[in-house]
């Protein structure tokens, strides 16, 4: 019974400590090596790029919510890679997760030197966020574009394969 | 043979096509524009009569990395300017983006102490052209308006951490009356928001 209890306390506390922090990530070399590469390809990575400060990422956000909700039992992960300055994770990006009750995996990607990584996550982007990058079977498909509706973004992940 | 040439003009009209959509590349040479300034002034590259190039940077007033590189661009036309202008033109909706409208570009312009020219790309017209996607987002062109130069200020959003100042570099390029060695680099930046028909 004592087990059982401390490994209550301990879940909640897990929990709690990842609902108030975010990995940040400030080399992209890392990011790539966590996110980009070493796949499963049996499972559909969905990796959106937005920032706290860009309207119509914000906008976009509960859409990929749904994605990974009508995704749950299969092998599907939606990824969000904020792209906040390092400075605002604490006070923009942190209480926004909250305030969106968004439980898809966010990360920030704080490398400063986009111009060095940007074609590595694929070499049409021009950089414009928000922008959404589909990975599956080894295949990458690359939407540099804000969805107005769910359907639009489902319409882009059937495409994807 | 002649299913040849045929082939060949279809390659070559996708081709236009292709590049007619995706804006100015390295090479091409820019259309020139008339654009309302803050200072209540049409403004065309014409006008410059003293310029030996332009520094066209599309930016904003609500972008952050915008904001963040507003200092730098100041400081570029100051030590550029007289040959090389910077040319600030906001692409935005100003719908979408209230604060991007012209009395807050104005407002801004006035509160940072703009001395170069900051346009309103009022209906759209000339961001597409260029092919800009994103604020902040640079044109370097020669004075043939010639495209020299697409892309990035820096190497870095945060100003302590530059190491490869690709605008400046490119523009000393010019002057020196050679060509810049990168032509091209990529920065992060807010998409263009355009208004919905």
């Amino acid at each position: 019974m004592k087990w059982l209890i401390l490994s209550v306390v301990l879940g909640f506390s897990s929990r709690t400590v990842q609902t108030n922090t975010v990995k940040v990530y400030d080399k992209f070399s890392e990011f790539e090596s966590d996110y980009l590469l070493n796949l499963s390809s049996d499972t559909t990575y969905v990796i959106n790029f937005w920032a706290t400060w860009c309207a119509p990422c914000v906008k976009e956000l509960p859409y990929f919510e749904q994605l990974r909700a009508a995704h749950k039992d299969k092998p599907f992960k939606v990824v969000l890679v904020s792209l906040d300055f390092k400075s605002k994770v604490e006070s923009s990006v942190i209480p926004l997760i909250a305030k969106k009750e968004i439980e898809s995996e966010v990360v920030v990607l704080a490398d400063g030197k986009a111009s060095e990584w940007i074609d590595l996550v694929d070499s049409t982007w021009s950089g414009a966020i928000p922008a959404t990058l589909v990975m599956k079977n080894s295949k990458r498909y690359f939407y540099e574009k804000s969805y107005e509706s769910y359907k639009e973004l489902e319409e882009d992940i059937l495409k994807s394969k | 043979m002649k299913k040849i040439i045929l082939g060949l003009l279809c390659t070559v009209a996708l081709g236009a096509a292709t590049l007619s959509t995706n804006g100015y590349q390295v090479g091409d040479t820019a259309e020139d524009f008339s654009l309302m300034g803050v200072d209540d002034q049409e403004h065309s590259l014409a006008d410059y009569e003293d310029a030996n190039g332009f520094v066209v940077i599309f930016t904003c007033n609500h972008c952050p990395y915008s904001v963040a590189y507003e200092d730098r661009i100041i400081a570029l036309h100051a030590k550029y300017g007289e040959d090389y202008p910077v040319i600030a033109i906001n692409p935005n909706d100003p719908v979408s983006y209230p604060s991007d409208n012209f009395e807050n570009m104005k407002l801004r312009a006035e509160e940072k102490g703009f001395k170069f020219d900051y346009l309103f790309d009022d209906g759209q017209q000339v961001f597409p052209k260029y092919g800009a996607t994103k604020t902040p987002h640079v044109f370097l062109l020669d004075k043939d308006l010639k495209v020299q130069y697409i892309g990035a200020i820096d190497n870095s959003t945060e100003e302590s951490d530059v190491s490869k100042t690709y605008l400046a570099d490119a523009i000393e390029s010019l002057r020196d009356g050679e060509t810049p060695k990168v032509t091209s680099t990529k920065a992060i930046g807010c998409g263009i928001k355009v208004a919905k028909q």
